[in-house]
């Protein structure tokens, strides 16, 4: 076996001063949220705290804190949760309030109108949407994702499929655009990892309520129906971001065969039974903290605060070009309970990470998968890299 | 995958020994694991409370320390009866500690809590609690006893924490996520492993004005992703000339050339090595391998891996008896 030795050394500028009891550096950063019309889950453990998001951030904000204090920083957040309508407004109201550096944790369109209101002096970081154009032919300089997008999802499922040898895939996907922009991202991902989808089908979104006293008699009797007669298949794909079947699938389905996507296996940034890489003692802090269990909204909220603190922590600057620079480069690396180092893409600013496959129980497995390779880093098998990308903002 | 056994030659050859116990956590099985370590045999396996970690012993060689982490204590055995003689308020979820080096008191790293706790161990009483950063682990006394050292997770800094009024001194920010901390003998250089970073930072703790982050130590091992070059467990020996760094999920120790802060081999030894422990003679050094179920035996002299020995589920901790 041949082993290279080789040494970095890197000699340090020594800056930092130990323990000063005066702030020398005030941070401030505005958490938006907006807050859509939205029918209830399916699933009860999915109903949507209050808090959502906010929670995560007010951990990381003590977590940012405790460094600060050794540091002299001192680092102050403002959470609003707005209609859609009134989105505009709050951000106007929160840039009045000299607030530079945002959380936003809003759909697509609306993450794009506050970008482009916010001005590229200011620095977003994208907590939720999951979008393929916002990393894509829509990016914004001055929005950073710390959201996964859905390839990055999609391909963290697949790559697993495949490692499972289940390369015959039976596509079932909802009827609103969002779940076509799921189902489309499965298919990018079968193609770009050698699956096959050898059926697909539509689950139409007809409406109706989501609970109903023993709703279940009626799924037990649909979905098998649903699914009968599909061509040979080693497991099925549920692309369901609008929640409407994706859940029911599992068990129903005419054939005896996995199901991953928006059900059965499903791909997530974080879950409340993840214990591995100490994120034990994340979930016990957030759930002292907020008297529930965390959700993916939490996380991503609590991972964009811990983005921006890094970046001031160890530029001791809250200027946010300094902060952005800083994000994209090199150097920037961060501990996110995932087992290694999270770190930006410079060519669209999308946060690398591993993806969580959770039944819902525990986690299953994280992809990128095993033998998934990349000359830059294996994470980078994951969402759109740099010469697939329409993105050109970054350049 | 098995390591190439060339013991009974190297051990035929080398002079008589004291044969000292060997003791390791296993972190699944719920047990410790004795070794003899001139026969390198297996003496005994017995269980050691919910999830052991941490492990350390007296000077005195008389009692076993081991961090039960799930029930929030630090269970204390007869190192020779293995009889759990009583245990002491850690605070909860103990994972690693530093003992003075008198025996007495124990400094362990809290990680819910925030906390080092200052354990008495004669009395069994916490003398002090001292706030630092988010998810305190590794911990190291300097060998003057003045400072006890606290690396944090969240917060990726080593805390100096002064020995006479428990306060924090100095702090200096690492790379990401430090795990261990480790002081050469001489006290001219403490060591920071940072396992997501994936770099050992070297600091003088004895510079003028306070101590500095004077380089960092990279790794690079030809097919192995950088990622996986992941810092942990280091020993450094008495002579103050090789530093051994566990490699985690590379399953390998780095060789390090104190003088020149550089790495001089790698050695591989088994699966997710993890904590490390000498000798008392230093020659030999144990490391625990978590996902093998495996400690491998290396010769320090020679820097090459000797023997591997079947251990517990995910074995953690590693400590030697000293020579009685």
């Amino acid at each position: 076996m041949t082993i290279i030795c080789r040494i970095v050394m890197i000699m340090l500028l020594s800056t930092l001063i130990p323990t000063s009891p005066v702030a020398a550096l005030e941070v401030r950063v505005g958490v938006l949220r907006v807050d859509y019309q939205t029918q209830l889950p399916t699933s009860r453990y999915d109903l949507r705290p209050e808090d959502l998001g906010f929670a995560g951030g007010i951990l990381a904000n003590e977590d940012n804190q405790t460094t600060g204090t050794f540091l002299g920083i001192e680092f102050g957040v403002e959470y609003m949760a707005s209609a859609p309508e009134e989105a505009e407004a709050t951000l106007d109201r929160m840039m009045a309030d000299g607030i530079d550096l945002l959380v936003v944790m809003a759909g697509s369109d609306d993450l794009l109108m506050l970008a482009d209101r916010a001005g590229e002096q200011r620095l977003l970081l994208n907590a939720a949407a999951r979008d393929m154009g916002l990393r894509d032919g829509q990016c914004r300089t001055n929005v950073l994702h710390v959201a996964p997008s859905l390839a990055m999802l999609t391909d963290a499922v697949t790559q697993f499929a495949m490692w499972k040898k289940w390369t015959g895939l039976f596509l079932i996907h909802g009827s609103n655009p969002a779940d076509q922009a799921l189902a489309d991202a499965y298919r990018r991902s079968a193609q770009k990892f050698g699956a096959e989808i050898v059926e697909e089908r539509i689950f139409e979104d007809t409406g109706g309520s989501r609970r109903t006293d023993t709703g279940h008699v009626l799924v037990q009797r649909q979905i098998p129906v649903f699914t009968q007669g599909a061509r040979a298949h080693d497991a099925v794909i549920a692309a369901d971001s609008s929640d409407v079947f994706g859940l029911y699938l599992p068990y129903h389905i005419w054939d005896p065969r996995p199901v991953l996507g928006s059900g059965g296996l499903r791909p997530v940034t974080f879950h409340p039974a993840h214990e591995a890489w100490g994120a034990t003692q994340f979930q016990r802090r957030f759930e002292k903290l907020a008297g529930r269990f965390v959700q993916e909204g939490d996380y991503e909220v609590w991972l964009s605060l811990r983005v921006i603190g890094e970046a001031v922590i160890r530029t001791n600057s809250a200027d946010p070009a300094v902060l952005r620079e800083y994000m994209l480069s090199d150097a920037f690396e961060l501990a996110a309970f995932k087992g290694r180092k999270v770190t930006f893409r410079p060519w669209n600013g999308q946060l690398r990470q591993p993806i969580i496959l959770t039944d819902s129980r525990l986690t299953v497995s994280v992809s990128p998968q095993e033998g998934y390779l990349h000359q830059r880093s294996t994470l980078d098998t994951l969402g759109l890299d740099e010469p697939e990308t329409a993105c050109t903002a970054f350049k | 995958m098995k390591l190439a056994i060339i013991t009974a030659l190297a051990l035929l050859l080398s002079p008589p020994a004291l044969a000292n116990k060997v003791y390791v956590s296993n972190e699944k099985s719920n047990t410790i694991t004795v070794i003899d370590s001139t026969s390198w045999e297996v003496l005994e396996e017995f269980p050691a409370g919910n999830r052991p970690r941490g492990i350390g012993i007296s000077p005195d060689g008389q009692h076993l320390y081991v961090c039960a982490s799930d029930d929030d204590t630090v269970r204390v055995f007869d190192a020779e009866t293995y009889q759990e003689l009583w245990t002491l308020p850690s605070g909860p979820d103990p994972e690693l500690f530093t003992l003075h080096p008198s025996g007495n008191p124990l400094y362990v790293a809290n990680e819910d809590d925030n906390l080092v706790t200052v354990v008495d161990t004669e009395k069994r009483v916490v003398i002090a609690e001292i706030p630092v950063g988010v998810e305190p682990e590794g911990m190291a006394i300097s060998p003057d006893s003045r400072f006890v050292i606290n690396t944090s997770e969240t917060t990726n800094m080593a805390h100096f924490i002064d020995t006479d009024d428990y306060k924090i001194k100095h702090n200096i920010l690492v790379d990401q996520r430090p795990r261990y901390a480790v002081y050469t003998d001489d006290g001219s250089k403490l060591f920071v492993s940072s396992e997501i970073g994936g770099t050992v930072s070297v600091i003088d703790p004895l510079k003028d004005g306070g101590p500095e982050l004077t380089s960092k130590i990279g790794f690079e091992v030809a097919g192995i992703q950088p990622e996986w070059l992941q810092p942990v467990g280091m020993k450094v020996t008495s002579d103050n000339k090789w530093l051994f760094v566990a490699l985690g999920p590379a399953n390998r120790i780095a060789v390090i050339d104190v003088e020149k802060n550089a790495v001089k081999d790698y050695i591989l030894v088994g699966q997710r090595v993890w904590q490390l422990a000498f000798t008392p003679d230093q020659k030999y050094l144990i490391t625990t391998n978590g996902n093998s179920n495996d400690v491998t035996i290396i010769d320090v002299d020679a820097q090459k891996a000797i023997k591997s020995v079947q251990v517990g589920q995910q074995p953690w901790g590693v400590v030697v008896a000293p020579d009685k």
